[in-house]
This record gives C-alpha cells, structure tokens and sequence, in this order.
C-alpha cells in the first residue's frame, strides 16, 4: 500500500489547537491565587474491592486532576482527559456530598454518565468536581469497570 | 545413555531463568491497546507485539471516531504511552491471513490475542441494494476519515435528500457530518477530499429510518442532543411515532428515561424554523426495496407495528401498509461485522463474529473488543472487556501452564514477512508518519487562518 494514501492532507492539527486553547483557558480561570499559597485538600478514594487511597490535590483542581497528580493506580480513568466526551472518571458520592456541592451536573455530564456501569444517583464525572477548602476529606467511591478490572 | 547426551535436560530442569512470556495481539485498536496496557502492568517483563493491517494504529479510534468528535481522541496519549513501553512494539504493516497465519503465530506465541475488530457491513438484503448512489455508512466514515481504500469513494451529494437505514450513533455520525455547515467542519480533522466534495452538497434532508420505535431508538443522548443543537439544522419527528411513549416514562431507568424525555420535549417544540436543513427521525418502518435508473431515486418502506410484552425488547412485525420516499442517496448503517482473516480461526459467519466461550478461542487464543462482542457498545466497554480478557490471560497462564516452553516470538514472524518482503512499520516510523502529519495540517490551518 502507498504510504501516502494513509496521510491525512487535511487540518488535522486542528484538535490540538483547540484542545490546547479550551486547556490553557480553563487553567486561568482555575487558578485564583498564587500557585504556592494553595492550600491543599485531602480526598479519599474507595476502590470496589474496599482499598481506600488517600490523596492529596490543590484548590481548583479537578478530581481527576487528583487521581492523574498522584498516579493513583485506576486502569482507564480519565480516557478522554476531561473532555466530558467519556465515563470512565465516574465516582459515586455520598448522598450529603453530592447534594452540597455547588455545581449541579449539566445535562452533558449526565448524558456520560448515562453511559456509566454501576451508574447511581449520587454518580458525577470526577473531571467536572472542581476541589474547594470545603471538600476536605471527602470520600468518593471508584465503581468497578464491567469486570471488576480495577479492583 | 551417556552423561553428556542427558546434560542439557538437566540443565533445563534446574535452570532459573524464568520463561520471558511471549504475546501477540492482532489489531492495534482500543480493544488491543487496552489489553496490552493491563498485561504490561501485570506482566514482569513480558514481550508484547501488536500487529497492524495498516502502517498506522489506533484501529476506530482514528478511523471510525467521527471527525467533529477531536477530544474522543485523547485516549490516544494513553495508547501511545503504553506502545513506548519497552516491552510492546507495534508492528504495523502486517496482515493476518495473508503475511502471516494464525498457526504461524500460535508457534511463535505463547498467547494470540485476536483483536481486530469489525470492518464489513451488514447487507440489507433487498432489491436495488446495489444501485448507483446506496452507499454502507462504513464506507462515508471511512472516506471522511482516510481509510486508503474509501479515499475514493464514489458518492454523489448533488441530490437535495438522503435516506439513512439505522439509527445507531454511526448512522448520526453520519447525518451530522452532511448537515454540518462548512465553515464548522473545516475546523475539524475531516480528510479534505470529503470536505472538498461536502462543500458542493446540495443536501437539504436527512431521514434516519428506524425498524422499531422512540423507545427502543440506538442513538445515544449525547449524539441526539448534537443533532438538536446543530446549527441552520431543524430536527422534524413524525407526532404518530411517539403516541401511547410517554405513559412508559414512569417505568424507565434513567438512561432511556432522559432518551426518551429529550424526545418528546423535541417533539413538543418542533416547528418549521427557518432553517435550510431537516433531519428526520422516522420509526416502525423496514426498508423493502429501492428504485432508480442510473441512480437511486426512491426507497418503498414497510409500516411495523411492535410486538411483545417486554417494551424494550419488543419485535418490529411487518403490517400491509406501504410508504415510498424519494431520496437521491441511500445510506445503509445496520451494523458492523467482522471477518474471518483466517481459515483456521472458528467464525460464526452468521453474527459476523468469532466463535469464542468467554473470551477463549482456543488454547492460548483469545478474542477482545468487537471482534469477539459484536459492533456495540463505546469505549468504556471494550476497555471493560479487554481488562477481563487480560486477567483471563494471566489466570490462565498459571493453570493452563501457557509458559511452559521458549517460543521465538517476532524473530520468528520476521523471517516469514523478510521472505515476502513486507514492510513492517515501526512505532517510531508511525510517529515520523505522525509528525508529517501534523506539519502538513498546521500549514493548511495556517492558510485557512489568513483566509478567513
């Protein structure tokens, strides 16, 4: 086969462009203060079979910037780098967690989420909870994938 | 027997060195990527080639993943982590059934992985399936996004209305793709040869026939939604579609709940907006039959009603009734199905897949992905199930005692492809391939920036 019948001629770098852009602005409206006077939240993790990993993550950051910073260790998670174009970054919450959080699901994280194994009604995509010195110490539950792959 | 001539099995015996496990995947899309990224994590130091048809990965991630849909694509950066592990190597360039045979492979392995997915289309099986201008949906995805052989594609957009079979999210990929307007898919990652010819389209309808009804409906919400929010764009439902749907609401679980709900609120809102375009949903009809000289020019369509108890599962059974439409273009998309890329691999050529009891072909052979599944479900679920046939895999290689001897792996394989002269495309070839790519689109993107 003629290697060049695989090119693609057209504006493929377009994606990263306007990956990049949506990426960059989203950083500066996360980033209220100075890097270094962020304070820092500690949020918990439960994977299906019981393991409970406590990680650390800066005011502003995503939950899935949490599990991304630290490597904590879930096959998948985050697919489409919180694009709200996937459900793999899917946590369940604690009832009282998801009601007091401050942003509803928009129905574009609902529609993913309809995607979702194990999908309940306190799910949220962890790329769209943004950490706030009033989540400290929440706790998330990491559902299993389909075959429990994760646990 | 001498001393000497027994000395090697001794040797072998009490030897050490651990058997390095040898794995071989065939098709390097999402289901193989997936597997490999858990056997890499599993494995010590195991050797893990991905074989590829083409000189490029990333299977339907590339290929089938619509152009409008760039983020989609981001799994690309995991795949391509794991292919920079220095224990895989993805071999592009080679073909299953034709360079290389599947017991080639089983020899040179300890493990097969069959991995390569669904390329072929289901028929419709009616008269005038083969008239100028009735197109498989596969062909349009695979012309839009640069599949060699669908890079010219015979496809005539001169005519103001198409009618689409199927409503799964290929068959509105597609439709989203012709009713887009220009201006928004030049910024996508469109091949140019489909957005020079998109951009003389003449098409002004789509209707996206279904077999059964609203609540039984393929397409997924995100897709729809799209669809509702595309621009210059109205979406018209036939009202007799949705009579007696919303009594069902109650009963729903969320996901076709909300399905079902955007509908009906759609419907409730729907009026003649001034607008250029129309997509058309249309339920309860089978394709019978399509008409047309040196082009498709009608389509006759049988009236369904639905039968059995079970809402969602209910069958689509044929009245009397019969309706034609005129259309100038035809697209068929009921579905994906796979091929039997070798003679000695068990394939149920009716479901277009391959034979397997839970993930297992055979000893030491195992299917993952669509291939194995059939065409549905997104990402998550063939990353669901090609994590389950990796720890399948790993189990068995204990207790079926896979490792129990050395195997040759590609420096076996090599010798074969050097004897045909294949061309095997390395990884970092693909990223040289990839970099040119990139350089070429920037430039395009640059011109189009001082154009506009």
């Amino acid at each position: 086969m003629a290697l060049n019948n695989i090119l693609r001629s057209s504006l493929c770098v377009s994606r990263t462009l306007k990956f990049n852009y949506f990426k960059n602005n989203h950083r500066i409206v996360s980033t209220g203060q100075p890097a270094l006077n962020k304070k820092e939240v500690e949020i918990t993790f439960v994977k299906a079979n019981g393991e409970r990993i406590k990680a650390k993550g800066k005011i502003g950051d995503s939950l899935l910037d949490v599990v991304v910073n630290n490597n904590i260790d879930l096959d998948g998670f985050g697919a489409c780098e919180g694009t709200l174009t996937c459900s793999t970054c899917h946590l369940i919450l604690k009832p009282g967690d998801y009601e007091s959080l401050p942003d509803k699901p928009t129905d574009e994280e609902l529609d993913m989420l309809d995607l979702a194994y194990d999908l309940t009604d306190t799910s949220r995509l962890g790329c769209q909870i943004y950490l706030s010195e009033k989540l400290d110490g929440l706790e998330v539950k990491v559902p299993a994938t389909i075959n429990d792959a994760r646990s | 027997m001498s001393f000497k001539t027994s000395f090697p099995i001794i040797k072998r015996i009490f030897s050490t060195v651990p058997i390095k496990p040898k794995i071989c995947i065939v098709g390097a899309g999402p289901a193989g990527f997936y597997t490999a990224q858990h056997l890499v994590k599993k494995l010590e130091k195991p050797e893990i080639d991905i074989y590829e048809r083409l000189p490029v990965p990333f299977g339907l991630v590339r290929f089938g993943v619509a152009p409008d849909h760039p983020d989609v694509k981001n799994v690309i950066h995991t795949f391509t982590k794991t292919a920079q592990n220095p224990n895989v190597r993805f071999l592009g360039n080679i073909n299953l059934g034709s360079n290389v045979t599947l017991e080639q492979l089983k020899n040179a392995y300890h493990v097969v992985l069959l991995t390569y997915g669904a390329e072929q289309s289901k028929t419709l099986n009616i008269p005038g399936e083969n008239i100028n201008n009735v197109i498989e949906a596969r062909k349009i995805v695979g012309w839009y996004n640069g599949i060699p052989w669908d890079t010219d594609l015979n496809i005539d957009l001169s005519g103001e209305k198409v009618a689409i079979f199927g409503q799964g999210n290929v068959a509105i990929d597609v439709a989203r793709i012709l009713l887009t307007p220009i201006d928004e898919l030049k910024k996508t990652d469109i091949t140019q040869h489909a957005l020079d010819a998109i951009s003389t389209s003449k098409i002004k309808t789509i209707s996206l026939i279904g077999r059964r009804g609203p609540l039984q409906a393929a397409f997924t919400i995100k897709e729809l939604r799209e669809m509702l929010k595309l621009r210059n764009c109205n979406t018209i439902w036939q009202p007799q579609d949705f009579i007696g749907v919303s009594e069902h609401l109650p009963t729903l679980v969320r996901p076709r709940k909300r399905l079902t709900e955007l509908m009906l609120k759609s419907l409730k809102e729907q009026n003649d907006s001034a607008c250029n375009k129309e997509f058309k949903p249309i339920f309860h009809r089978s394709p019978l039959k399509i008409l047309g000289k040196s082009k498709v020019e009608e389509v006759v369509l049988g009236v369904n009603e639905l039968k059995g108890d079970d809402i969602l599962n209910q069958k689509s059974s044929l009245t009397d009734i019969r309706e034609s439409i005129k259309c100038d273009l035809v697209v068929s998309s009921i579905g994906y199905k796979s091929v039997q890329a070798d003679k000695d691999i068990p394939f149920d050529s009716h479901r277009g897949i391959v034979n397997h009891f839970n993930n297992k072909v055979d000893k030491g052979v195992y299917v993952s992905g669509w291939l194995g599944t059939g065409p549905t479900g997104v990402i998550l679920t063939t990353m669901g199930n090609a994590f389950a046939v990796a720890d399948l895999i790993l189990q068995d290689m204990k207790e079926e005692n896979l490792l129990n001897n050395n195997k040759g792996g590609f420096e076996e394989i090599i010798k074969l492809l050097n004897k045909q002269n294949v061309q095997v495309v390395s990884w970092q070839d693909w990223e040289k391939i990839d970099q040119f790519e990139q350089s070429e689109g920037k430039k395009n993107w640059e011109t189009e920036g001082e154009d506009s």
